[in-house]
């Protein structure tokens, strides 16, 4: 068939739709919700997934994170009586598996507490990160001005703070601040340098940076503070005496990822007689936040499906009305000349005009669903061009699939017959 | 007459119908609706099909526009026989070969008069422009040239049966089949659209029509009476029929 009979059966197809505009678009509405409920779905599965991806791959795949928790024996014996909880990680499990493991690249020993600051008049409370130069390598924040933490800092123990540049905001202070000093806990350190918020690497959306980090060197927050935090809880304090909050190591390759989480567990078992840390890996979280988004977008697939087929089923219904409705034409057609198969093609193009306007509709409400998602329930989504290619490529092959039928349902009408009918 | 006329007869020929038998299964029952037709057309001839209902009029109509087939028995259009032509080779020989004229005119609803014209041409693969223009000299030869855009609805019932006569002449068949072209219209409105068929036939096309209606059909130069599926008697200039 012609170019020029293509475009021209499209042109006829869509008139057809046109002479009945509330049918044809009452036809069209399973498809509008089939392929806007598969786009919505997909976009927010993608966000959801996508947030969580982005959350696990900011932690490193190649690293590995042990963190200090609270063991549940010791939860419920301080909330009796007052009185010194030791637990956590210590410096000298800092120190064994640096030395320990011949596929850790580096390590840095994370220690975090709340601390006021001040600069100038203005005063709120920080979450003070002490650590080592090695963590602003591992976790990769961007610099914004001046610098990061050096060695001569860790070595010469010097009162000096990296910002964040959320938190510099809500200091009031600009680049200038660096070189000028911040009161924390009444202890003067010198700003040295502004990097960016996490949730600004993050990239996706813009939730605020709930913390407001201030870096400091680890041999500095143990001079200055030391291990033990006094909390009030229930109107007790509770005393705790952690060491390392946390610390982050770094294998060579991705895959020695488990074996040396592996290994380090087996030595911290060994040294500590409670579990009162753990051990997480980024990587394998990844893996199995990969694997849930892809089981989630196998159920999302199978729904998308049948909504799409119930579409499909609708426009082969009236399709089929249609083919009834105009057997005399198709007997005036068929008696003029027009061969089964261009009756086919005619009745295969409307079907799959009607399909595809249905698509496009439906893409519409497809993309608007998440937008407004996102901005009345602030949760992620992310449109992907295959979420909208894909609906309408399905919406196109319903339309051949279920136009299909009907259209030989009216290539098998006898013209002598046709032409009879009222 | 002599061979040279003879020659000259044979060559003009454009239908001929040898033995045609056609019959229905009905059931157990096998119902003969044309039982041995013999007859031949010559090209530009005018002829007028009558007989009462289930007379086999209208199978034989059927026949001849190529929308059915003889059971037994040959049909020669145009010197080809037709008779066991597929589905698509018959679609391409009325596509060609026959334009149609119906008792209840059978315009698209949907399509406007010039796209009703132009419908024979789209199925030839015409280009717009050109079936345009086709469309539009034809409807001023059937002096509709101000009715292009109507759709059938808004015209009268002769001015329908007169944008079916373009449609039926947009190809430019050899023959035009007529099946009671005056039947859903007013005496004068019949007359003059058969004052055009007389017109047509004289510019040269073949015209058979199937009328059961005696003034209709003197405007015919024969007339073939079928009776029982049988051609029961030829009048006219019976010379023209061999």
């Amino acid at each position: 068939m012609k170019q020029s009979n293509i475009s021209r059966n499209i042109l006829s197809g869509i008139e057809n739709l046109m002479l009945h505009k509330l049918r044809s678009f009452l036809t069209m509405l399973g498809l509008v919700f089939g392929v806007g409920s598969v786009i919505a779905m997909l976009s927010v599965g993608e966000g959801a997934s996508k947030e969580a991806l982005t959350q696990i791959r900011k932690l490193g795949s190649t690293n590995i994170i042990i963190s200090s928790i609270k063991s549940a024996e010791q939860e419920s014996s301080s909330t009796s009586r007052s009185f010194l909880s030791i637990f956590g990680l210590t410096y000298e499990d800092h120190a064994r598996i640096t030395e320990s493991f011949r596929n850790v690249r580096q390590t840095a020993p994370v220690k975090i507490m709340r601390k006021d600051a001040r600069l100038r008049e203005r005063e709120m409370e920080l979450r003070v990160v002490g650590t080592t130069p090695e963590w602003f390598d591992l976790v990769q924040r961007e610099v914004i001005a001046g610098r990061i933490l050096g060695w001569v800092d860790q070595q010469r123990q010097t009162p000096v703070v990296v910002l964040t540049e959320f938190g510099t905001r809500k200091l009031l202070a600009t680049e200038s601040t660096i070189g000028q000093t911040v009161l924390i806990s009444g202890n003067q350190f010198e700003v040295i340098g502004i990097v960016k918020s996490e949730s600004g690497a993050a990239g996706n959306i813009q939730v605020p940076d709930q913390e407001v980090d201030a870096y400091i060197s680890i041999e500095v927050a143990k001079g200055y503070f030391g291990d033990i935090f006094a909390k009030a809880t229930d109107g007790a304090w509770i005393r705790e005496k952690v060491e390392l909050h946390q610390i982050i190591v770094q294998a060579d390759k991705t895959e020695n990822v488990e074996s040396i989480a592996n290994a380090i567990e087996e030595m911290l078992q060994k040294f500590h007689n409670k579990k009162d840390y753990s051990v997480s890996v980024p990587l394998a979280l990844l893996k199995q936040a990969e694997a849930t988004k892809r089981t989630f977008n196998i159920v999302l697939g199978s729904i998308a499906c049948i909504s799409l087929l119930v579409g499909g089923i609708g426009i082969m219904n009236i399709m089929l009305a249609s083919v009834t409705e105009r057997t005399r034409e198709i007997g005036i057609r068929r008696a003029i000349g027009a061969k089964r198969k261009q009756i086919i093609i005619q009745f295969i193009i409307e079907t799959v005009v009607l399909s595809t306007v249905g698509g496009f509709i439906g893409i519409g409400i497809g993309v608007l669903i998440p937008v407004l998602i996102t901005y009345f329930a602030g949760m992620p989504t992310v449109i992907t061009f295959q979420s909208i290619v894909l609906p309408l490529l399905i919406s196109a092959g319903i339309g051949i699939a279920f136009g299909l039928y009907p259209a030989i349902r009216a290539a098998q009408v006898d013209p002598i017959v046709a032409l009879r009918h009222e | 007459m002599s061979r040279q006329e003879l020659t000259q007869s044979q060559t003009e020929i454009i239908v001929k119908l040898d033995n045609g038998r056609k019959v229905y299964q009905m059931g157990t029952q096998q119902v003969a609706a044309l039982g041995g037709i013999n007859i031949s057309f010559k090209k530009g001839s005018f002829w007028a099909i009558m007989g009462p209902s289930g007379s086999g009029k209208s199978t034989m109509m059927n026949i001849l526009g190529c929308l059915d087939r003889f059971t037994t028995g040959h049909y020669i259009l145009e010197g080809q026989d037709v008779s066991t032509l597929d589905d698509d080779s018959l679609s391409e020989l009325r596509l060609r070969h026959l334009g149609f004229i119906f008792q209840s005119f059978n315009l698209i609803p949907q399509l406007t008069v010039q796209r009703n014209i132009e419908l024979p041409l789209y199925y030839l693969g015409w280009d717009s422009a050109q079936s345009a223009n086709r469309a539009k000299e034809l409807a001023k030869k059937v002096k509709l040239e101000g009715r292009l855009d109507h759709h059938p609805m808004e015209l009268s019932g002769g001015e329908m049966q007169r944008v079916a006569i373009a449609r039926a002449l947009a190809n430019d068949p050899q023959i035009l089949l007529a099946d009671e072209p005056t039947g859903n219209l007013d005496t004068a409105t019949g007359n003059q659209i058969m004052d055009l068929l007389v017109d047509l036939n004289n510019q040269g096309k073949t015209i058979i029509m199937v009328t059961h209606e005696l003034d209709i059909a003197a405007y015919a130069k024969n007339r073939l009476h079928m009776k029982d599926g049988k051609i029961d008697k030829i009048d006219g200039d019976t010379h023209e029929a061999i």
